[in-house]
């Protein structure tokens, strides 16, 4: 679990987030939507502390984030695993390194045992024997599984994804949703995931977050979603002539 | 003025954070090594055909110079040879390796800054400083002397050919410049690479960690890397001679 209390954040004079407060729960792929530039990003950014916050607490379950010195916090990180919007695999080492990477750098297990969890990871995004390609040498979307599979080798407590399917196909877009959404209930993790696909919310939106004018100004499940009469919400969400037709009928 | 400021404070506080205990030793070894690859060897090549060549030319022009037949010949070694070991192998080879070794450096880390590979170091909970630049200024801090000691005989080598081509005997030019050589120029010589070792390490990765933006800014990033250490050098090429040889 993962609780923002009043969160605010500024970029020179822009108010990005405006006391945004918000529970992220376990074995749920918690979702936040919002238009581009609405601060989705920089949410994520915020919960792992890549961009400090102006005011606010964060909690991991009872450990209050916020408080935490840097050495505490990368104690931490190694049970957080994320998900880039760009894949930001190491572009000098194969799918098999970078997988590997964070087992090594924090595990002291042997390069068998390392070599299994890599492969079971690899299997586990359908992505068997690609072990010794360059992240120069895949397509976008097995750029994407990689970079899953790469979040996911150290077991994490808590997963952190930005716009993991943006830039794919539909079906290898849904293909990845499910595949986030097995893992969360599989192992019971904490899932946050940034949107801005609507098949994606109606596809695994089990907590939603609608962010808007730096505050989140609707939340709920997609059912409530579908039936809900707030307008900014209507507006974002059924933008597309497709989705407006669904909703009439 | 404020900005630099800002910048010299940011490098601080950087350095700082590089000077760590290494988070894995097998990790950090294999750093080392694979940097002592990049930077080091890999340097060899233009290292030894910059100094031949300069080593030659010093010796010709000197000669030149030195047309007055009262002077005796093997000054001419003595003078390439001052050049060189004060001058030459230590300032100039490192004002080429900052365009090369810095240029490079200030590029990968950069690219790894605008593709957020350095914020997936990050929130892997590794440090990411000093797991990227240490290895990078402990490697260069050890090999370039070696490369500044190659840049030396080669540089001699040159200049006893070039010495050949305008009538310097061999051993005119062996005399030279053995001649009332003193040890302590050699260790005034690493001295000072070490130093710009450092400098070109370290100003060239702040450099490329603090790139913002996308692909152009690592460009702008690298050659600022180049411009700012080759300052730095030449600065501190005055001060530390005049510190250690007045
Ligand atoms: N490092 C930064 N410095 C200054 N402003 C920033 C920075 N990062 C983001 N912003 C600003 O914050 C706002 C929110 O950006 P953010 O990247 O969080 O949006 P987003 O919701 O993720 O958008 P998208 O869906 O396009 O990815 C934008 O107005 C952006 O200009
Ligand atoms: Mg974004």
């Amino acid at each position: 679990m993962i609780i923002v209390e009043n969160i605010h954040k500024k970029f020179d004079g822009n108010q990005v987030l405006n006391d945004i407060s918000f529970t992220f729960e376990p074995g749920k792929t918690n979702l936040i939507i919002g238009e581009s530039g609405s601060g989705k990003t920089t949410l994520l950014k915020i919960l792992i502390g890549l961009y400090d916050l102006d005011s606010g607490t964060i909690k991991y379950n009872e450990r209050v984030f916020t408080e935490m010195k840097l050495k505490q916090k990368r104690q931490l990180r190694q049970e957080i695993g994320m998900l880039f919007q760009g894949g930001a695999l190491f572009d000098y080492m194969t799918v098999e390194e970078n997988i590997m990477f964070p087992l090594t750098m924090f595990t002291n297990q042997t390069e068998e045992e390392k070599l299994d969890r890599v492969n079971f990871c690899l299997n586990r995004v359908n992505l068997e024997n690609k072990n010794h390609l360059l992240p120069s040498e895949l397509s976008g979307g097995m750029l994407k599984r990689v970079a899953i599979a790469r979040a996911i080798s150290m077991n994490p407590k808590y997963l952190l994804c930005d716009e993991p399917n943006s830039g794919l196909d539909p079906k290898t877009a849904i293909l990845i949703d499910n595949l986030i959404q097995e893992i969360t209930q599989e192992y019971n993790i904490t899932t946050v995931v940034n949107t801005h696909d609507m098949n994606s919310v109606m596809e695994i939106g089990e907590k939603i977050a609608f962010i808007y004018n730096g505050v989140i100004w609707w939340e709920g499940h997609k059912e409530e979603l579908i039936n809900s009469d707030n307008k900014q919400l209507n507006d974002f969400v059924f933008a597309s002539e497709l989705f407006k037709r669904l909703k009439k009928s | 003025m404020i900005k630099s400021l800002k910048s010299i404070g940011e490098y601080f506080i950087m350095m700082r954070k590089v000077v760590s205990r290494p988070q894995k030793y097998s990790v950090f070894f294999k750093q080392i090594i694979l940097e002592l690859d990049k930077i080091g060897l890999n340097s060899v090549g233009i290292v030894i055909i910059i100094s031949f060549f300069v080593g030659g030319v010093v010796t010709i022009q000197t000669s030149i110079n030195m047309s007055n037949p009262i002077l005796p010949k093997y000054l001419i070694g003595l003078a390439t040879r001052d050049s060189l070991i004060l001058e030459f192998s230590p300032t100039m080879i490192c004002l080429i390796l900052a365009g090369k070794v810095g240029s490079n450096i200030a590029s990968e880390i950069g690219t790894m800054r605008v593709t957020e590979q350095i914020d997936a170091i990050e929130i892997m909970g590794v440090n990411s400083t000093s797991f990227l630049i240490l290895p990078k200024i402990i490697s260069a801090m050890f090999f370039f002397p070696f490369l500044i000691i190659i840049s030396m005989s080669i540089g001699l080598v040159g200049g006893w050919i070039g010495g050949h081509a305008v009538g310097v005997s061999t051993a005119d030019y062996l005399y030279g410049i053995k001649y009332d050589f003193l040890p302590y120029y050699i260790t005034y010589a690493l001295t000072k690479t070490i130093v710009f070792a450092f400098i070109i390490t370290s100003v060239s990765a702040y450099f490329g960690y603090f790139t913002k933006g996308g692909a152009i800014n690592v460009g702008v990033s690298s050659t600022k890397a180049v411009v700012y250490s080759s300052i730095i050098i030449l600065i501190f090429n005055f001060i530390l001679t005049d510190l250690l040889l007045s």
